[in-house]
């Protein structure tokens, strides 16, 4: 059993895996958790993860830039359905397509773009940087023993865009920041967070524990 | 509902917490990374390391500390302090900071912003501005516009920028947060600057830290409802004990602001 988190020259990797490292050993699911730039390595593992950090069309290069990495997710995540985790960048990734800058096409796992949050109250700022607590969309085992609503638990946003998923099957949760913004998404074996669990304190270790033990 | 952040902020010198952190009994006070895990585990929404760090061989301290930080804590972690190429945000990035805070480089050589935020995201790029009030109240120029000056070198060095125009400069050039310190406040305990933390927060579109000045609860309050800050950084009220994190949260929230009260 491993868990493989790609890198692909898109941020820090180190605070990730630790965060994976304390999630599994606290959960009772210790499991390897290797940090790869190889495709094979994604091939055999039993858990992928995506981070991403920046902007979605440098991200997609840089993802693209890794030989056989595209191919190894569609195989390994769409094929055969390993449970996926993208995260931040890594999530908007999932979608058709991004339009931070220029349009560039994502993965194409969730329907939908990627496009500018647009609060309806301008003096919230750009970018959404912070702590906001999640309003689950629909249930889902990533989810569990997470306590949501205006009273829940809360999870650390950065980012000025968001994925606007065209299927509302696929919206999980979402936060409030003058409006709707997409804060998980998922379809099939994959799921993605617009926030960072890495960073999310309690939720966080919550949210990647059950990440490591979700069977879909 | 999106939060206020609270933000302690750590001086670290050559590796160590500069006249250490006593709110709660840790085994070396002056270890930057147990005072960064006392803070986690009381709540702070983020995290803030100034290396103060002056000669150049000991500079590679501030990424042991950085390292040893994002093993332990998983909440965000921002670090300013020397931050003068590329080269120097890559590697506080690969040992596990968040965001990275430029001062005097930004002042200097104001593209090194937008080559910084074009190379690692305007998410991880926060310039840190010491400002200085220059007219308006208190100053020789009482009857003048307010207006403030960035100041370099711990505020001794005039640059004669306005700090507003600065402020809106380098955000368009890609700073996705400002860190704003009252070189007149500093250390005062009086409060912010709240007129200063206004004309910026109000004038750019990105989240403002106010910092500077802070001497009690009401003013980090003050920072937020009238500095129109979505953040606020102190120091010495927390390092020395005076206020818990908690305390800090639980008293802006009773003043009506929304704040993280996750157990």
């Amino acid at each position: 059993m491993t868990v493989a988190i790609i890198d692909y020259g898109s941020g820090n990797l180190h605070s990730a895996a630790k965060a994976f490292e304390r999630a599994a050993r606290e959960s009772g699911h210790d499991q390897p958790i290797v940090v790869t730039r190889d495709p094979e390595a994604v091939r055999t593992a039993d858990r992928v993860v995506l981070p991403g950090v920046g902007a979605f069309a440098d991200c997609r290069r840089g993802l693209d830039a890794v030989t056989g990495m595209v191919d190894a997710l569609e195989e390994t995540v769409r094929q055969r359905g390993r449970p996926f985790l993208g995260i931040c960048v890594g999530m908007q990734l999932m979608a058709e397509r991004g339009r931070e800058y220029e349009v560039v096409d994502g993965l194409g796992w969730i329907a939908g773009e990627v496009d500018r949050i647009t609060p309806a109250d301008p003096t919230l700022k750009i970018p959404h940087m912070g702590w906001n607590t999640l309003e689950a969309i629909e249930p889902h085992p990533l989810l569990d023993g997470i306590p949501t609503g205006p009273d829940g638990l809360h999870a650390y946003f950065v980012h000025s865009y968001h994925l606007k998923a065209a299927n509302p099957a696929d919206l999980v949760a979402q936060a409030d920041y003058g409006g709707p913004v997409t804060a998980i998404v998922s379809h099939g074996t994959a799921v993605g967070t617009q926030f960072h669990p890495e960073k999310s304190q309690r939720l966080g270790l919550k949210l990647i524990a059950n990440f490591l033990r979700w069977a879909p | 509902m999106f939060k206020v952040r609270v933000i302690p902020c750590l001086d670290v010198k050559d590796g160590r917490v500069v006249k250490g952190v006593n709110f709660v009994d840790l085994r070396d006070a002056g270890d930057p990374v147990e005072a960064a895990i006392a803070y986690d585990a009381a709540g702070a929404d983020e995290l803030c390391f100034l290396d103060i760090t002056a000669s150049h061989e000991n500079r590679g301290t501030i990424l042991d500390v950085v390292r040893r930080t994002a093993e332990a804590c998983f909440m965000p972690l921002t670090v300013g302090g020397g931050v003068r190429t590329v080269d120097d945000i890559r590697a506080l990035l690969q040992s596990g900071a968040d965001k990275v805070s430029i001062n005097t480089a930004a002042v200097n050589n104001r593209q090194f912003v937008a080559e910084a935020a074009e190379k690692f995201g305007n998410q991880c790029i926060v310039v840190a501005i010491d400002a200085k009030r220059v007219s308006g109240p208190g100053t020789a120029a009482a009857d003048a516009p307010d207006a403030w000056e960035i100041f370099t070198h711990g505020g001794r060095k005039p640059t004669g920028i306005d700090a507003v125009l600065f402020a809106k400069e380098v955000v368009a050039l890609g700073a996705g947060e400002i860190l704003l310190t009252s070189m007149d406040r500093d250390g005062t305990r009086s409060g912010f600057d709240i007129p200063l933390t206004r004309a910026i927060a109000d004038a750019v579109p990105v989240p403002v830290i106010a910092s500077g000045g802070v001497g009690g609860l009401d003013h980090l309050v003050a920072g937020i409802r009238d500095g129109h800050a979505t953040a606020v950084l102190a120091a010495s009220i927390f390092h020395f004990g005076e206020f818990t994190i908690r305390e800090a949260k639980a008293h802006m929230a009773a003043a009506g602001l929304p704040m993280r009260l996750d157990p």
